[in-house]
């Protein structure tokens, strides 16, 4: 069954994610390849990137595999990473979902939706611009309200999406229902998350 | 598509989690750098990020640190909080403990170096199946390559509609620091798409599986250049292979 997990919200959690706008020194130091600096970057990001993980692929072992393996993607591509306006935060938790859906992915022969279609949205130079404004606490916690807003069904695709990796076509096998109407739900949904962010005001603007 | 049609799939395509004709819209639309849709998909990636972080707090084990810096080369930690415990302790409770705890690190850090032997082992063990079962594939089709350098990289492409590309390469240069093999599969008159990156070994020797389904009657060529280490979304360097697909292989 699955369980929205907006009622189990932790706001430490994101207060990392919050902080990448003072990190500039940080990404220096892991670019000349600073032990220490990589052991702060774990000290900041480990936790949740963990967390990330596990509400992912439900298996502590495994997290901990795929941990190490976004934590060693992050070293081997830090050099391409903008210093002065790449938000480390996004990339690494993006990275660290990557490396769980491609695991689950694997595991259920999704093949056809492969790190081909996940890889090319993690390079570091993505992660530069983004707008610091989405990150403000009051807006986060917008979400919360939210998610009130959407109905059962569009929490679940909302669910499949962003923690199974699933397209609004396996969607749609998986709820045994009409494309048409799971791409309503889709659509709907992420339209209500992006304006209560300020998201969507900022592309139209 | 128009910007405004597209703008709907930001999240999934910033996801990975779009259809291929979208995807292939969406690609498109990002190769010429549309500002509406790059834009719009930064705004979705962080949208994103925001959203996958509102997970229950989990707490990783103590040891994982250690052994994640250990695997990319960081210098472990050192001292233990409990010595200065230990210390106001007797002389012979003194060295009984020590001596237990010197056994005990070690095989800690014994466990700790088979586990992460036996990781990389399943690692290998499961690219390796994959890789068999790649071959196996009575679809796979074989595309090979040989450069025109003094001692060319030499090897296979294995081509499969349903299961993908792989790449068993010899003789590939060392690179400099900071540099990378990249793959690319190019579709007949359009731009090369992104396949993944790969390291080679000391001798040059390197095997690159990228999964997924390809459409084969309108690929035109398999490629591999230099990149910069994060990988490119399309060749900065002049492609040291570069091998065609032909109909009817």
């Amino acid at each position: 069954m699955i369980v929205w997990l907006i009622d189990l919200l932790f706001l430490p959690l994101l207060s990392t994610v919050l902080r990448f706008k003072d990190e500039g020194p940080l990404v220096e130091r892991l670019r000349r390849r600073d032990p220490d600096a990589m052991g702060e970057l774990y000290d900041r990001y480990g936790k949740i990137a963990f967390s990330v993980i596990y509400r992912i692929v439900r298996n502590q072992s495994t997290t901990e595999d795929l941990l190490q393996e976004t934590f060693l993607r992050v070293w081997n591509r830090v050099q391409a990473f903008d210093q002065e306006k790449g938000a480390l935060g996004p990339w690494i938790l993006t990275v660290a979902r990557n490396r769980a859906i491609d695991y689950l992915r694997s595991l259920d022969g999704r093949m056809a939706k492969s790190s081909l279609d996940i890889e090319r949205m993690e390079s570091p130079r993505v992660f530069s611009d983004l707008e610091s404004e989405i990150f403000n606490k009051d807006r986060i916690q917008n979400l919360r309200g939210a998610f009130d807003k959407l109905s059962p069904n569009q929490r679940m695709v909302i669910e499949l999406a962003y923690f199974e990796g699933l397209s609004q076509t396996e969607m749609a096998d998986r709820m045994k229902q009409p494309l048409g109407t799971v791409k309503t739900w889709v659509r709907s949904a992420l339209k209500t998350l992006r304006d209560e962010i300020g998201a969507q005001e900022a592309v139209a603007s | 598509m128009t910007c405004d049609e597209l703008s709907d799939l930001y999240e999934l395509y910033a996801l990975g989690a779009v259809e291929d004709d979208d995807r292939v819209e969406l690609d498109a639309h990002m190769s010429r750098e549309c500002p509406h849709c790059t834009a719009g998909v930064r705004k979705a990636l962080a949208l994103n990020a925001v959203m996958i972080s509102l997970v229950p707090e989990m707490d990783p084990p103590k040891q994982l640190r250690e052994r994640i810096l250990a695997s990319v080369g960081a210098r472990k930690q050192s001292g233990f909080a409990w010595w200065p415990v230990w210390a106001l302790a007797s002389a012979g409770l003194l060295v009984a403990t020590l001596t237990l705890s010197y056994r005990e690190q070690g095989v800690i850090g014994q466990l700790a170096e088979a586990r992460q032997v036996i990781t990389r082992q399943s690692l290998d063990l499961e690219k390796s199946k994959q890789i068999l079962s790649f071959l196996d594939q009575p679809e796979t089709r074989q595309v090979g390559f040989d450069g025109k350098t003094t001692r060319p990289p030499r090897g296979n492409f294995f081509v499969n509609s349903k299961a993908g590309v792989l790449m068993i390469a010899q003789n590939l240069p060392k690179l400099e620091r900071g540099r990378i093999y990249q793959m690319w599969v190019i579709p007949k008159g359009a731009n090369p798409r992104p396949a993944g990156l790969f390291q080679a070994d000391d001798a040059g020797n390197a095997v690159h599986l990228i999964s997924g389904a390809v459409d084969l009657a309108n690929m035109g060529a398999v490629a591999i250049s230099v990149e910069p280490e994060a990988g490119s979304l399309q060749p900065t360097t002049t492609p040291i292979i570069v091998a065609p697909v032909t109909a009817g292989l």
